[in-house]
């Protein structure tokens, strides 16, 4: 005698995000903490030295934060006007920042007062940084130049005015103190080499430059600006090798994560996007409330600091890995083992006498009910709030498995108000998801068939079964555009796919290739 | 032609065992059944088959206990013969009668009563009552009750159907065995009981309803204190009789019950069920002992085929099973569940059904398709992939693909490649695609190895109808209506094509071996056509309508089977054929399969050399399922048969074991001095069981036993005396052995006695003498107890 066998629960695939190693690994930061600045959050520098404090460029100030500290650690506020691109010295010893009165002012990380002030730029200052030297200062401003500086003797020593628009971003190289790259709002990016006077690579990025990178081996540079990041090839001469359109809105800031493996890009569109290096995919992506306009990444990612236009500063802190162990641990806690094992690890004595139990086949409720043929009840069952909203999956199966046994019309019909609302509500949820239509549009067929009489008796049902209406309406719409553009792509396909003649034999008529289209995907496949 | 005396058709098991009611014999300790054209002899509690009483030469209708004997039984047959034998040792005692068509239907305790079923074929049901007072027989709507001793008969009509929708045809009737009661079945699940039948007015009934359909079997227990029934449903219902509220249930017994019968002490139940299945069920309402068949639908929709671990045929099964069926033990191993779904017995319901099977070369996987067509909904279909799991020696589920096509699958083959890691399935739909299936290793979401879509084909959006991998792998012919497109698995690039001569082409088939370089296909224009794939030829073609073609897996031979039932086995590479038969049974030939052999034979005629290294089995258009044989295999059948002849008369007790060893020599000299006139008593094992029987705490001392044992074993030579000098000569020790053996053999004796006469017809005299000697020698028995 076979036992009841329960009804086959389908598993779907879950849909949505993969999980990977990357999403584990961008996954594991805290919850954010926020803090509020004066003004849009332009720049954000991490200290190359141990506390790896950070300097955040905000409005008229530039505020240090420590590692683990909300509030600043110090602030430079001797600014007359906006402050932009506050950057620290490899030697985490001083900080440079331009300001819109074109001035550019050098601090002591430990003093207030700025030490230098080098003047000579006549509109505001958006690039500063320091050479791998240490004892020059590259500014860049919407004058359209760029200019060298001398630290000790706050001189300007070159000033390059090959740009046509704001210099909006630039870097210097960490291996050469010589050369230094500069995006501008023309378009273009250009290699300069203090050596000589003039730009000795210019690169065509195609949009405004918002943003640049060198990686840490100085031989690819990327650059962002519009909706996109470009990576170029400085030792081919400035080649392209990638461009990548993620965003939907201009890019304004990128970064390398610390191993140099990944590349974070953090844009207008409220997105942070992280690449892979090798093969520039998306492997993970941030979502911000506000637009993004600088990002950075601590040494050895140990947190996201993200500034936005509205003004607030957003801090991202790796979890600790005891820390990721504890919460694991509080999710999973249940009674301990030996709750478990208790009386089972008895064993007999030689003279026992060994009363054999039948094992209890453990049924679910609805089962229970279909096992006993009682088919209103088991669809009751399966209707239970908990059930419909939680795990809609359960009561399609019940469905089906009614409909298998040819009892779904006994079990729909002779349903009160109550009972036939809580059904259309059901159906108004759930009938237009592809996983379940099969199953729900016959049953909603017989739920008209049964119930047509009734319609207008209650103002309940009716609404009900105007949402359900409309539902349907809507699909439509969506089928008939969906087929519209799937004729189109047809078209589209067929001609510039090439035609290729089949080798035949000589009794046979030559035919034109009918090539089955090997990318069409299969049903999803499901393992069990 | 090739002449061919030596290779005959014959049935190869799988014969219906539900076909009629089963017996339960008096002890319960045996089921008699009706199976084919032999009688089946099943031990109720091991489920083994002891005897298969053959004798009859056409399917055997009928199996009745003997009244007035219990050791005896007797059979009837389409042959026109009935006959009476001894089951317990599977001897044929008489042969009697000969008439068209009899069948033995009813239960008569006083007398043995066999009607000409010809008069009645179309009666449901003849039984007589317990006393063989009347005889009750029903048909359509009318219950006709004949009194013997009146010699009258009442007739009792029921209305066809009342305003309730009620269906009153009966379909079933059993007599209460000391009541005056009948209980009958009726169409709409209604169980009556009739009373008071004996005046043609004043009859009464109730009514007792339970089932939801048809009622196919009532029957009362011995005492008459219960009444079982059971139909469609699969439920043993059992109604107290004179309490009908109280009712006991056993559900769910796999198929519908089409019979119940009650051993003669009413300690067992046995039901048939429609899947040609014995449930052996003890009166608790326990199930003992489940004696299963082959299982036979009305199609095999799966081909046949041979699962290439076990070397069982598979085939569809119970509904939404796969069974698995061993051919040399004539048993089936297990059934597969492949739909996994609770079966619900009920007519008109569509189920989901197993259509398609396919088994890899090694036998590691298994590919399955379901399918469920409703009448006005989409039709669902699943791809399940099993995996062969070592541990626990069947078949786990690995990936089901539900809606895999979008119409019904019309072909699936694995890839042949035996040294191959990776193994590829294709599957053909009418929605005009074939798809490609492979093993795919990892996901991010799914733990372990799981089978995805690789490829999706078609062809100028014609529907694929056959299709069939090469033997290496290489090549994957598709049959596109008339066009046969030749692929490469491993590009997926189109070859060639082959489109001549035209005609749909309805099976296709690659040569194995030296013949790898042919394609060969049947068109719907009646020509079986050979393509040589090294030239995109035609190689040869020939008038023919084939309704199957097929390839030894294990040799280069191919089998055709035409539509009027002949078989031409040919090698596409030769002109002649090696072999050819005509009409090997009536109608069409549905289904077949080449199962190969254990051990390879060794026959060096010319036309039997295709059955050496693999048998070739077919499906009927009536579901029998036959061989080809040998003469020289036929001998050795016979031979073996002979010699396992089970015998279950004596239990393994310490002094067989001490005495067995001189069982061969014993035997080896009865054999020798077999007289006719022997008669084996079975006084010393007795005596012994007694012996052994007896608590050990109760028994006197061993020294007292032993001289008890010895001297009863001691008179067993004076009795010996009379009988045979030969066995004079033996010595004592093996007289000893003599009076235990003599019991055991007996069996074997008779069995091989019984051969060798052929028609072993023991006259009335003989038998009375045989009866006379058994009677004096258990008088002879208690004398020796005594002392």
């Amino acid at each position: 005698m076979a036992s009841f066998k329960p009804t086959k629960i389908q598993v779907y695939p879950k849909l949505g995000e993969k999980v990977t190693q990357d999403t584990l690994y961008w996954k594991n930061y805290k919850a954010p903490v926020q803090i509020k600045e004066f003004g849009a959050v332009t720049n954000i520098d991490f200290s190359p030295v141990a506390p790896h404090n950070y300097a955040v460029t905000a409005f008229t100030r530039i505020h240090i934060y420590g590692p683990f500290s909300q509030e600043p650690v110090k602030s430079f506020t001797r600014f007359k006007d906006t402050a932009y691109c506050g950057r620290f010295r490899s030697d985490g010893q001083l900080l440079v920042a331009g300001c819109e009165d074109s001035v550019v002012r050098l601090f002591d990380v430990s003093g207030k007062v700025a030490l230098r002030m080098f003047k000579g730029h006549t509109k505001a200052v958006r690039v500063t940084d320091f050479t791998s030297d240490r004892y020059h200062i590259l500014t860049g401003s919407d004058d359209y130049t760029c200019r060298l500086w001398d630290i000790p003797n706050s001189t300007e020593l070159t000033s390059y005015q090959e740009h046509t628009d704001y210099i909006r971003c630039g870097i210097t190289s960490k291996l050469n103190r010589d050369l230094f790259i500069t995006g501008s709002y023309d378009h273009t990016l250009k290699l300069f080499d203090a050596r000589v006077n003039k730009s000795v690579m210019t690169m065509d990025h195609g949009q405004p430059v918002e943003s640049l990178l060198l990686y840490p081996s100085e031989g690819l540079l990327v650059s962002a600006g519009g909706r996109y990041v470009k990576v170029w090839d400085l030792l081919k001469g400035g080649q392209p090798l990638v461009s990548l359109k993620n965003h939907h809105k201009t890019v304004t800031c990128l970064c390398l994560s610390s191993n140099g493996q990944r590349l974070l890009s953090a844009s207008l569109d409220r997105h942070v996007k992280v690449y892979n290096t090798t093969n520039y995919k998306v492997v993970h992506n941030f979502d911000y409330a506000a637009s993004i306009l600088s990002l950075g990444l601590a040494p050895d990612d140990e947190s996201i600091v993200v500034g936005m236009t509205n003004g607030i500063l957003s801090i991202k802190h790796r979890k600790s890995s005891e820390e990721t162990k504890e919460i694991s641990g509080q999710q999973k806690r249940r009674p301990a083992y030996r709750v478990f094992v208790k009386g089972k690890n008895y064993v007999p004595k030689q003279d026992d006498y060994l009363v054999s139990k039948p094992v209890k086949q453990h049924l679910a409720k609805y089962d229970k009910q279909l096992k006993r043929f009682n088919v209103s009840k088991a669809l009751d069952t399966a209707l239970e709030t908990w059930t419909r909203f939680r795990k809609p999956e359960i009561t399609v199966a019940v469905i089906k498995e009614l409909d298998r046994r040819g009892t779904l019309k006994n079990a729909l019909a002779g349903r009160d108000e109550r009972g036939l609302s809580q059904l259309l509500n059901f159906l108004v949820g759930n009938l237009v998801d592809p996983r379940f239509a099969p199953v729900l549009v016959p049953a909603t067929e017989m739920i008209l068939d049964i119930y047509q009489s009734v319609i207008g008796q209650s103002p309940v049902v009716d609404v009900q079964l105007q949402r359900l209406q409309d539902l349907l309406e809507r699909e439509i719409g969506y089928q008939q555009d969906l087929l519209e553009v799937l004729g189109m792509l047809d078209t589209m396909f067929t001609s510039s796919l090439p035609r290729k003649e089949v080798p035949c034999s000589g009794i046979s008529r030559p035919n034109g290739l009918a090539q089955g289209d090997a990318s069409a995907p299969g049903p999803q496949p499901q393992a069990t | 032609m090739v002449e061919h005396g030596d290779i005959r058709v014959v049935h190869r098991g799988g014969s219906k065992i539900n076909f009629r009611e089963p017996v339960l014999s008096h002890d319960s300790r045996l089921l008699l059944c009706a199976s084919g054209e032999c009688v089946k002899v099943f031990s109720s509690s091991t489920e083994e088959c002891v005897h298969d009483l053959q004798g009859h030469t056409d399917l055997v209708t009928g199996v009745l206990l003997n009244p007035s004997n219990h050791l005896q039984a007797y059979s009837c047959s389409a042959d026109g013969t009935v006959r009476l034998w001894d089951f317990t040792d599977g001897i044929l005692i008489k042969v009697q009668l000969h008439c068209h068509h009899v069948s033995v239907q009813p239960l008569s305790v006083s007398v043995f009563v066999y009607l000409l079923m010809c008069m009645c074929v179309t009666l449901t049901r003849l039984l007589s009552s317990s006393q063989g007072e009347y005889i009750a027989s029903a048909k359509g709507l009318h219950l006709e009750v004949y009194f013997f001793k009146k010699q009258k008969s009442y007739r009792f009509s029921l209305k066809e159907d009342n305003k309730k929708g009620a269906k009153n045809t009966f379909t079933c009737l059993s007599c209460h065995p000391k009541d005056d009661c009948i209980a009958t079945g009726h169409e709409d699940g209604k169980i009556r009981l009739w009373r008071n039948f004996n005046h043609k007015r004043e009859y009464t009934y109730s009514t007792l309803h339970w089932h939801h359909s048809a009622v196919s079997s009532v029957r009362f227990t011995p005492e008459g204190t219960n009444l079982l029934s059971g139909g469609v449903e699969s439920v043993l219902v059992q109604w107290r009789y004179n309490q009908e509220t109280q009712k006991d249930f056993l559900p769910r017994l796999g198929a519908a019950i089409t019979h119940i019968a009650v051993s003669p002490d009413g300690e067992l139940f046995c039901t048939a069920h429609s899947d040609n299945k014995l449930t052996v069920i003890q009166s608790c309402v326990k199930v003992s002992a489940v004696i299963q068949g082959l299982v036979k639908g009305e199609s095999v929709r799966t081909d046949l085929m041979v699962d290439p671990r076990s070397k069982a045929l598979v085939l569809n099964g119970k509904p939404g099973h796969l069974q698995f069926y061993s051919l040399q033990r004539d048993k089936q191993l297990y059934n597969l569940d492949i739909v996994q779904q609770e079966y619900i017995h009920e007519s008109g319901l569509q189920q989901f059904e197993v259509v398609k099977a396919a088994f890899d070369t090694r036998g590691n996987w298994l590919a399955t398709v379901e399918e469920r067509k409703q009448k006005d909904s989409t039709l669902e279909l699943n791809l399940k992939l099993w995996a062969y799991d070592e541990q626990t020696q069947s078949f786990v589920l690995n990936t089901t693909v539900s809606g895999p096509h979008e119409a019904r699958i019309t072909a699936m083959c694995f890839c042949h490649t035996a040294d191959s890691q990776t193994t590829m399935l294709v599957s053909a739909s009418q929605d005009g695609h074939f798809k490609a299936w492979q093993l795919e290793s990892n996901h991010y979401f799914y733990e372990g190895p799981f089978w995805s879509c690789d490829f999706v084909g078609a062809y100028h959006s014609l529907v694929p109808e056959c299709c069939c991998f090469s033997a290496d792998g290489s090549l994957l012919a598709i049959s596109f209506q008339e066009v046969v497109t030749v692929w490469s698995p491993a590009s997926w690039e189109l070859l060639t094509t082959l489109s001549q001569p035209p005609g749909a082409i309805r099976d296709l088939c690659f040569g194995r071996q030296s013949c790898s370089k042919y394609l060969l296909g049947t068109t719907a224009k009646n020509l079986l056509c050979c393509w040589n794939l090294l030239t995109c030829t035609l190689e040869w073609s020939t008038s023919m309508d084939v309704s199957l073609l097929l390839s030894d897996p294990l040799s280069e031979n191919m089998a055709a089977f035409c539509s009027h039932a002949g078989l031409f086995v040919f090698k596409p590479s030769e002109p002649r054929p090696l072999f050819s038969h005509k009409a090997i049974c009536s109608g069409k030939v549905t289904r077949a399969v080449f199962a190969p052999r254990e051990e390879m034979l060794e026959s060096c005629e010319e036309s039997s050399q295709w059955l050496n290294r693999s048998q070739l089995y077919f499906l009927t258009q009536y579901m029998d399922l036959m061989t080809f044989i040998t003469k020289a295999e036929e001998d050795r059948l016979m031979a073996s048969s002979k010699r396992l002849v089970i015998d279950d008369s004596v239990a393994v007790t310490p002094f067989y074991l001490l005495l067995g060893k001189h069982r061969q020599q014993q035997q080896e000299k009865q054999d020798r001095s077999f007289s006719a006139e022997r008669n084996q008593l079975p006084q010393g094992s007795v005596a012994i069981k007694e012996l052994l029987h007896t608590p050990a705490h109760v028994l006197p001392s061993a020294s007292f036993l032993c001289s008890m044992f010895v001297r009863s074993l001691l008179i067993s030579v004076t009795d010996k005396e009379k009988k045979s000098e030969e066995e004079e000569m033996e010595s004592d020790k093996e007289e000893e052995s003599e009076c235990e053996m003599e019991a055991s053999t007996m069996g074997q004796g008779q069995t091989a006695e019984a051969q060798e006469t052929a028609a072993p017809a023991l006259t009335k005299a003989q038998a009375r003498e045989l009866r006379r000697v058994k009677k004096l020698d258990h008088s002879w028995l208690s004398s020796l107890l005594d002392s």
